[in-house]
């Protein structure tokens, strides 16, 4: 929908041609862009800035549609989707349509002094409508964030930049966040981060901003106009491109703001309004006389294509077709958009019109890290904590992750200094939060292994990918040492074994007590006849666990990590006997499970695979192939074991004759086929 | 272009007969080959293996061995005692010398081809000097017991070679003598004696003599001294044939177990001077006895009774590598054993020594390309018609309407009237057949079928008239250049190749015609104009695709599409090919074969990679295709499993794993 001071427009991209056409009487003036009501298939429009008009599809004559003159001047109407639209007055405040027009001419309070709205944008938060908008006044820039349900309205101030102003606003809102980035006429795209959870009712705040990209291809700047954001890598810019030396070319371009690079530009020879939409990866913008619509598509950012050495590294197709050929009148449409023009001309101009800025030197980001790691040294824990979930919840910066990396590790330092310090929660938030690495935080897993901290080291096992040989051993002999009794009261994830394991409390009575008499150590003293007894009891019935749990869960992250052979096999020689056993017999479990099972993979997130199971069976039996052989409680594991293995490839070598039958019978009914004669169509080009 | 249904016949139950004996003549690049139910046929190397000339068999004239003589006169000898020459330009035996030694087993011409020696059942050698006209018995060579079954000259001719079972003699040819006696079976022990049959001998100017005998070795022997030099065991079965390269350095060895092999005389040392006979190659390109070998310069040439011509060029030999240095296998004649009413639907199949009429099925569902449609009625055997006497047949013909059969044999010629009463059929042979100079070498019906080409010797072509309801008349002999009454038209220009198919279109009148020269191939040489076509001289300038030209078997047939003049059916023995004259030739760079490409592409992209030549390969190996109406084709198949499955069971042979 294309709205005009004097009418509305909208349009079918794909049709090319207008579907309807509503113009307002001569002399009256639309001063905000007419909007849709999704809900309602209404079209909504104000006029001479105080008059709204509502009409639909069938409605011919605007002068006869539904009327509401209002108290207030409107800035602009926001149409969200399942929701009811937003009205922004002039004065900053805010009304849903419905409360409007019960009684349009209710007062609008005016919340902006003398400040001028700049540019709006409503949001859906949840079910919340959000309205943030710009103001300025004397070269200054607020922002303000109004949640209609809470009825709360945050103002904040936009940190001021040297020489430039900003132009242009865009925003997203992400998990509770809105970020706001701003095109300045510095030639640079900031950005802002609005946190929506702000629950301190203090005076303004003032917004940091950082900077998202430079618009500068090798010496010639790109004088932005308009812009909008594509996805988290890439914003598109529609601006002049002015080389010190050449006129200025308009043109579209995509940025990378990963890499800071140029992805594809287009340019506009015959000239554009300054303005840019995007809707479901479409551009639109004016392109001389007519409306052009470029399709676009973004692929993920990788190094490679922000290089250009991505095979068909065109990251966006810029492919533009003209629809803008349709409307009837052409001397209207020719007036329209002189009008057009020069209202954005004047508009310009004054954005332009800005005063200088002060500048703010702090980086409070930088300051905050570093204090951090000043009050982890020697803060209190309630302190540290404190200051660590606040961390948590600021925004994200570029650098986070390297600070991130210098806060754990400053954190373990703390725990291997104080024994009594050690903030686990906040640990296990990051590495299941953040894109942490072993490599990163080198100690931390040794300290979770001395505190006997299974939980974090079953997060560790599960996401990090580069936990070396040594510590994944370290933390099997961990598991397979802890008892059960202990490990029920300890908070593991169970997501890997719930779905194959019965953790009933009933059946878990069967269970540990089977697990009790076969391997706990106070039993093994008693004597070898014992326990071969129980084991028989128990290898009779493989559908026992011969683990908790807990304890399966812990041992299934061991198997999901990552390992070389090489380097795992000289530690695992060095795991005490009895632990072996226990470990190849639940091992043996997993793989008999695994068998039930047509498709041999195991229910459930993060189950180890049929192949990780076997693979570790082997470099078990591999480590301690002489200890089991000697050892008297093994040898009905192991025939057991063999006993399985051998049915398993009875089993696949039974399978095997049945593909050479089948494939027999393939082949003779291939013979069949070639009959004496047959009647066949043959098709020739 | 369109769909076709085809009416895909696999029922025609021809068992090509195994090769018995070869003969290569190295000057003409000519191989002569004779089958075990005596047919003889002559293969030009030089125009693209094509069988130049086959002469049909005889019950009763088996042939043992082949001899090229006195330049190129073809001598043939059998079981029945008898010297043949074939006239190969009449195509059938040109007389026949009695030998008076009962069957002859072996036949052997000198280096000068001035003489033939004959090897008898009764264990006499006789020689016969060759003559201009026939042969003249000059004199019998000493007579011993026991079945001469090989013979070989020395390159002076002054020796003969000759294997018998469980020996071999060299016989002196100026005296008559036997000049040495040797013992092939002298060092197996006693109790495991038992009869060597020398099957093949060979006779080298170095005074060796090679063997291969039933005990499957190939043994190589001192013919002054009748000592062994070297002996090979290459088979457990039999080595049946043997056969020496001109320069004496290779043989070649065939054994009952279908494998070939390659001996070559070999230096012992690099450089050094003394030399060895070295088994280099084995080949198994046969399932059963290979019965003939021949060395030629350049390649290795083996016939087997499972029918098989093999070429096996030498890689060493062959200078470039080109479509000259591949493997060809020749099993199925290059000849038209089938002929089709169109009208009628019936299919003549022509055997040795009988016709077979077939209705063909018929269905009455449409489908989509590669569907088989269900029958709604089977094809149906509709007689038998045995040919009486020894001769072979050498043609036959069904008119379109299929109430006339014709065939001929080497003396005789046969036209019956077949009558269709509902479901029965009776046959009745058409009495006061003209007089013709037999044999006939072609027959061909006109389209209305009212009138029988016969196409004989010496070039003449009989015009009879078919009389309803059942007699005929002979019209007129064609025989260039004048005949009364009619005129000869025109002469096509000539060309040394052999014409492998021609026909004349029913609408434009132009001749089309294909050569067995590949390189040349098709022409279509317009009647009316006494020239040769537009697109005739547009192929000859643009040349074929180079794939087409690289083709090993013969276009054996042409027929036309009755509604659209621009299309031309074509077939050999790998393909079928719809040639659309209005279609621009494919270039080299463009896909030959490209009916499975061009199914996967849009309509326009399709429309731009339209070439001329719209090849199927589905049908194989094709003896017959014809169209019988627009929309529907009939190709006849003959499976190489089907012919081994009628095959007497091979030498039985140890196979891993079963």
């Amino acid at each position: 929908m294309f709205s005009f001071d004097h009418e509305s427009n909208p349009q079918h991209v794909s049709d090319q041609k207008p579907l309807g056409c509503w113009s307002v009487k001569h002399g009256q003036i639309i001063t905000c862009p007419v909007v849709c009501n999704f809900e309602t298939h209404e079209y909504i429009a104000v006029h001479d800035n105080k008059v709204l008009r509502i009409w639909k599809d069938k409605d011919v004559n605007l002068d006869k549609v539904f009327k509401a003159t209002l108290s207030a001047e409107v800035y602009r109407v926001h149409s969200l989707p399942h929701a009811e639209p937003l009205v922004l007055f002039r004065g900053g405040g805010v009304r849903t349509l419905d409360v409007l027009l019960e009684a349009p001419q209710q007062e609008i309070e005016d919340v902006i002094s003398d400040e001028v709205i700049k540019w709006s944008e409503a949001f859906l938060e949840g079910q919340q409508p959000v309205l943030i908008f710009v103001t300025e006044k004397d070269g200054d820039f607020f922002v303000y964030v109004q949640k209609l349900k809470m009825r709360s309205l945050h103002k904040y101030k936009l940190e001021q930049q040297e020489l430039s102003n900003p132009l242009c606003f865009t925003a997203y809102i992400k998990k509770q966040i809105i970020t706001l980035l701003c095109l300045y006429s510095s030639d640079s795209i900031y950005k802002v981060l609005i946190p929506l959870q702000q629950n301190s009712e203090e005076e303004e705040q003032t917004l940091s901003k950082s900077l998202l990209l430079n618009l500068s291809i090798s010496g010639s700047v790109l004088k932005g106009t308009s812009f909008v954001v594509l996805d988290k890598d890439h914003v598109a810019v529609l601006g002049s491109l002015a080389a010190s030396d050449e006129e200025s070319k308009e043109c579209l371009t995509i940025w990378n703001t990963k890499f800071q690079t140029l992805q594809a530009s287009k340019e506009l020879p015959l000239g554009t309004s300054g303005q840019l939409w995007c809707y479901g990866e479409k551009f639109f913008f004016t392109h001389g006389k007519v409306l052009t619509v470029v399709i676009y598509k973004c692929e993920t950012s990788s190094l490679a294509a922000a290089v250009g050495k991505l095979k068909d590294s065109q990251t966006s197709d810029l492919c533009s077709f003209l629809n803008w050929n349709t409307l009837q009148d052409e001397e209207l449409l020719v007036s329209c958009q002189s009008q057009q023009s020069a209202a954005l001309k004047s508009e310009s101009t004054m954005t332009l019109r800005s005063k200088k800025s002060t500048v703010e030197n702090i980086q409070p980001g930088a300051s905050t890290i570093g204090q951090l790691l000043l009050s982890i040294k020697d803060a209190s824990t309630a302190a540290v904590e404190d200051e660590l979930r606040q961390l948590l919840s600021k925004v994200q910066r570029p650098d986070f992750q390297a600070a991130i990396g210098s806060v754990i590790s400053a954190l373990i330092n703390r725990c291997k200094t104080d024994p009594a310090f050690y903030p686990r929660n906040f640990l296990i938030q990051m590495i299941q939060k953040r894109e942490l690495s072993y490599s990163l935080c080198p100690d931390l897993m040794a300290v979770a292994l001395e505190k006997k901290d299974v939980h974090l080291l079953q997060i560790c096992l599960q996401r990090f990918p580069d936990i070396p040989e040594e510590i994944t051993y370290a933390c099997l002999k961990v598991f397979l040492s802890i008892s059960d009794e202990y490990l029920e009261r300890t908070d593991v994830d169970l997501e890997s074994v719930i779905s194959y394991i019965d953790i009933e409390p009933n059946n878990k009575e069967v269970k540990t007590e089977v697990v009790e008499n076969g391997f706990s150590t106070e039993l093994e003293e008693d004597g070898c006849d014992v326990t071969g007894m129980k084991e028989i009891h128990m290898m009779d019935s493989v559908e026992f666990c011969p683990v908790g749990p807990q304890k399966a869960a812990l041992l299934n992250a061991v198997l999901h990590s990552a390992y070389s052979e090489t380097f795992l096999l000289p530690h695992l020689k060095g795991l005490p006997a009895q632990q072996a056993v226990l470990f190849l017999r639940y091992l043996h479990y997993l793989y008999v499970k695994c068998s039930e099972r047509i498709n041999t993979t195991l229910p459930g997130v993060l189950s180890p695979t049929v192949s990780q199971i076997m693979d570790w069976m082997c470099l078990l039996l591999d480590a301690h192939f002489t200890v089991m052989v000697m050892l008297p409680e093994a040898k009905r594991l192991l025939s057991s074991m063999h006993k399985f293995v051998r049915a398993q490839v009875r089993f696949y070598s039974e399978l095997n004759k049945i593909e050479g039958s089948l494939q027999e019978l393939q082949r003779i009914k291939c013979q069949t086929d070639t009959q004496a004669y047959s009647i066949e169509v043959l098709e020739l080009i | 272009m369109g769909e076709f249904e085809v009416h895909r016949v696999r029922f025609f139950g021809l068992v090509p007969a195994g090769v018995r004996c070869m003969a290569y003549q190295h000057r003409g690049c000519r191989l002569a080959l004779a089958r075990t139910d005596g047919a003889v046929e002559v293969y030009n190397f030089a125009a693209n293996y094509f069988m130049e000339k086959a002469i049909p068999g005889h019950q009763t004239r088996s042939v043992e061995a082949l001899c090229w003589a006195a330049g190129e006169r073809l001598f043939g000898a059998g079981l029945c005692g008898d010297i043949t020459e074939y006239d190969l330009e009449r195509l059938h035996p040109a007389y026949a010398v009695d030998g008076f030694g009962g069957p002859i087993w072996s036949m052997a011409a000198n280096n000068d081809g001035t003489q033939l020696a004959i090897g008898c059942e009764d264990g006499s050698v006789k020689l016969f000097q060759v003559v201009p006209g026939g042969v003249q018995f000059e004199k019998n060579l000493d007579r011993q017991k026991g079945r001469v079954l090989c013979l070989s000259w020395h390159p002076s001719g002054t020796h003969l070679a000759a294997g018998s079972i469980n020996f071999i003699r060299v016989l002196d040819v100026r005296s008559g003598r036997t000049a040495q006696r040797i013992m092939v079976n002298y060092h197996v022990p006693k109790s495991k004696k038992r009869e060597c049959v020398v099957w093949s001998i060979a006779f080298l100017s170095s005074g060796t003599i090679i063997s291969s005998d039933s005990f499957g070795r190939v043994q190589f022997w001192d013919w002054e001294r009748g000592t062994l030099q070297d002996s090979h065991t290459v088979s457990t079965s039999a080595a049946l044939s043997l056969a020496v390269s001109e320069e004496e350095d290779s043989i070649v060895v065939g054994t009952s177990a279908g494998a070939t092999y390659q001996f070559q005389l070999l230096p012992v040392k690099t450089g050094g001077q003394e030399k060895r006979w070295v088994k280099t190659k084995p080949f198994q390109h046969h399932t059963h006895d290979v019965r003939a070998v021949v060395h030629t310069p350049t390649a290795l040439i083996s016939g087997g009774l499972d029918a098989q011509l093999v070429i096996r060029p030498l890689m060493e030999k062959v200078q470039k590598k080109s479509y000259d240095a591949v493997l060809r296998k020749f099993t199925l004649p290059h000849r038209r054993l089938v002929s089709c009413a169109r009208k009628a639907r019936l299919l003549l199949f022509q055997f040795s020594q009988h016709l077979e009429l077939w209705r063909l099925g018929s269905t009455n569902k449409t489908g989509k390309d590669g569907e088989v449609l269900p029958l709604s009625r089977m094809p149906e055997h509709l007689l038998q018609l045995k040919s009486k006497g020894p001769e072979h047949i050498y043609c036959s013909c069904v008119s379109p309407c299929g109430s006339w059969i014709a065939y001929s044999t080497a003396s005789r010629f046969h036209l019956y009237r077949v009558q269709h009463e509902g479901d029965n059929i009776s046959i009745k042979k058409v009495p006061g057949v003209p007089k013709l100079l037999l044999p006939a070498y072609q027959l061909q019906c006109a389209s209305d079928s009212g009138r029988l080409f016969i196409a004989s010797d010496r070039g003449s072509v009989h015009v009879v008239q078919l009389l309803e309801p059942g007699g005929c008349k002979h019209l007129h002999t064609l025989r260039p250049p004048v005949q009364a009454g009619l005129c000869h038209h025109c002469t096509v220009p000539t060309y040394s190749c052999a014409v492998t198919a021609l026909a004349i279109h029913p609408a434009t009148n132009n001749l089309f015609i294909s050569y067995s020269d590949q390189q040349v191939g098709l022409f279509e040489f317009s009647i009316p104009e006494k020239q040769y076509t537009a697109w005739s001289r547009s192929v000859q300038n643009s040349g074929l695709h180079r794939l087409w030209l690289e083709r090993d078997s013969p276009i054996t047939h042409i027929a036309f599409n009755p509604k659209n003049t621009s299309q031309i059916l074509l077939h050999d023995v790998y393909m079928l090919c719809v040639l659309d004259k209005s279609l621009p030739l494919p270039d080299n760079n463009a896909l030959l074969v490209n009916q499975s490409t061009l199914k996967q592409l849009s309509e326009p992209a399709r429309h731009r990679q339209l070439h001329a030549f719209k090849i199927c390969k589905k049908f194989q190996p094709l003896l017959f295709a014809d169209l019988l109406d627009e929309r529907c084709l009939v190709t006849v198949e003959r499976p190489a499993a089907d012919i081994n499955a009628e095959l007497p069971p091979p030498v039985q042979q140890k196979k891993f794993g079963t």
